[in-house]
């Protein structure tokens, strides 16, 4: 009677450790359902995040405060651009950055096309900034503060005919530019079809 | 014996514990039958010394793959191609962090060593340039595949998927677009579609086994199969989740289509079949009988199906055979027996891919899009003119 209440107990104990085994098997090796995480990698906070977000949409998402203008934009442009760039960007060891063609023009597809610089063919002014803000000047890049990269934008807009001598260029206005391009851009269609395009 | 005597130096026989007298003893006593001694192991392998393989350099900021160099289809890191915007950075672990934030339930930042806890996946790709081929009008006829097309090259990746990455931070609604920002002087920055950050990127920190190298990124790439290099962003430190592309100047000013129509095709990152004989070109020079042309074909579409060879300019195609494995987004090294017969022959490659797409003649995509369109993504058919004096040289057919 009592060994038999004993192998009972036995193999109660041992069927238990068994399913306790498979239960820790499982939860070991798998996620439990396709909602829980790893739990790798550390919160970013909000000062770390600000620290490198630098990027500007098209909406104007992104701009910082500070304001430029053509004045300035010519004097640093001559201290720190032109002599990759040359004088009012007409090109130099590197892109040409103004040039307009007439109205109704755009012969980027033939052979010999034109240089394409920010008025022909950029699609959006917040671009600029952003650019400039991000990788020039080209030795020191980062090396501008905002207001004088809203300078330099206001310079290249200025030199390209799009925005008037006397434009006070800022976070306000720069996202509302329409460059005479953005109207040419469209998505990529070739995978809609095996043909080529 | 001068020599003897070099290679005893060189390869430090003293340091393994054999005097020099035994030494030269030795390497006369072998002298005669023409072995020597070779070095001792060593901790890292080199080329043979006749054997010269290098990247050829164009500016600062580009360099190629010795395509006609080559054999099967990984290419050695070391020979990876690069286009860097600000040249190579020094980036370490202690000083790495990856960014993950924006459209997420949880903004979070990885080390290296929290990006190698995750799951890891493995695939082989190439990565190619958009700009691969740019100088195809000019190029004079002495030019080498690799100088033609040695924007591409393809590797073994491994690393985190993304997808999982976009897991653990949590999607909010709205999300459609990541930008990926580079931690090199430039911050280069590209907008990638959340569809394709989801079917397969990968946060890559490994290539052919070892740790990416600085050139292609270390510690961390992204690589997105089979579509254009330059979004493929190197040094990897932040991912932003947005519900708009970012119109960065690497997707607006560079890397967009103009097209005849006065359009310009805009986030065209999926390079087309293209395939390249790499073997026989210039400048090898050829006997009269057997050889095997040999090349790469590739597609950011999906796998190759078919690859054809002409040795008449395109007046009659042959199939070549394709060498197992075949995937996805990936070269495939094809081959096909061929009998010169000492008369002038224009030697073409054609790819298609199970799509059905297939390589077009640089003709077509002329008439389609424009030559000047073509300063991107120009897959059209390569062509080597062989001279009956058995020179070859680079023809730009259309």
């Amino acid at each position: 009677m009592c060994s038999a209440f004993l192998c009972f107990i036995k193999r109660t104990v041992l069927a238990a450790m068994v399913c306790w085994m498979l239960l820790l098997t499982e939860v070991q090796f798998v996620l439990a359902d396709e909602n829980e995480r790893w739990g790798i990698g550390q919160t970013a906070t909000p000062e770390e995040i600000q620290a490198w977000d630098i990027a500007i949409r098209p909406d104007g998402k992104g701009l910082p405060p500070g304001t430029g203008n053509v004045e300035e934009g010519k004097t640093l442009y001559l201290q720190r651009c032109a002599l990759c760039h040359g004088a009012e960007g007409k090109g130099g060891l590197n892109d040409k950055l103004v040039g307009r063609l007439p109205s109704g023009e755009f012969p980027f597809a033939e052979p010999g096309a034109p240089k394409k610089t920010i008025g022909n063919y950029w699609p959006y002014a917040t671009t600029l900034f952003d650019y400039i803000r991000r990788t020039m000047p080209y030795q020191n890049p980062g090396s501008l503060t905002d207001s004088e990269v809203y300078s330099v934008t206001a310079y290249l807009l200025y030199l390209n005919e799009i925005i008037a001598a006397d434009l006070q260029l800022s976070a306000n206005n720069l996202a509302t530019i329409k460059m005479p391009a953005v109207v040419r851009f469209v998505p990529d269609d070739r995978l809609q079809t095996s043909n080529v395009r | 014996m001068t020599r003897l005597i070099k290679n005893i130096k060189r390869r430090e026989l003293l340091r393994q514990g054999v005097t020099a007298t035994g030494a030269l003893l030795a390497a006369s006593a072998l002298q005669a039958n023409g072995r020597y001694m070779g070095p001792p192991v060593s901790v890292s392998g080199e080329r043979a010394a006749e054997v010269n393989l290098k990247r050829q350099t164009l500016a600062l900021t580009h360099s190629f793959t010795p395509l006609q160099q080559l054999h099967g289809i990984i290419t050695p890191s070391d020979l990876h191609f690069e286009r860097h915007h600000s040249g190579v950075p020094d980036i370490s672990e202690e000083n790495y962090k990856l960014l993950l934030h924006g459209l997420v339930e949880r903004p979070l930042k990885f080390t290296l060593a929290e990006l190698k806890r995750f799951p890891a996946v493995s695939r082989i790709c190439f990565i190619e340039c958009a700009g691969n081929c740019q100088d195809y009008f000019s190029l004079s006829a002495e030019t080498t595949a690799q100088r033609l097309a040695g924007q591409t090259s393809q590797s073994e990746w491994t690393g985190v998927a993304l997808s999982t990455l976009l897991k653990e931070a949590g999607l909010r609604p709205g999300a459609k677009w990541l930008l990926m920002e580079g931690g090199d002087a430039a911050l280069m920055t590209r907008s990638v579609t959340l569809e394709k950050a989801m079917d397969d990127a990968i946060i890559a920190y490994a290539q052919n086994g070892e740790p990416v190298r600085p050139s292609q990124g270390y510690p961390v790439r992204l690589v997105l199969p089979g579509w254009e290099g330059s979004s493929c962003v190197k040094w990897l430190r932040r991912i932003e989740v947005g519900d708009q592309p970012w119109m960065t100047r690497e997707e607006t000013a560079k890397y967009t289509d103009p097209l005849k129509d006065g359009t310009v095709r805009q986030f065209s990152c999926v390079m087309d079949a293209r395939s390249i004989i790499t073997s026989p070109t210039f400048p090898q020079q050829l006997e009269k009988g057997w050889h095997e042309i040999r090349g790469l074909a590739w597609s950011g579409r999906g796998r190759i199906s078919k690859v054809e060879v002409s040795v008449d300019g395109g007046g009659s195609w042959e199939p070549a055979e394709l060498q197992q494995p075949v995937l996805d987004k990936a070269y495939v090294r094809f081959r096909k027996m061929w009998q010169w017969d000492g008369k002038e022959r224009l030697l073409l490659s054609r790819a298609t891919d199970e799509t059905g797409y297939i390589q077009p003649r640089v003709k077509q995509l002329i008439d389609i899009r424009g030559q000047g369109s073509l300063r991107y993504h120009n897959n059209g058919v390569i062509g080597w003119r062989v001279n009956p004096d058995g020179s070859i040289y680079y023809d730009p057919v259309v």
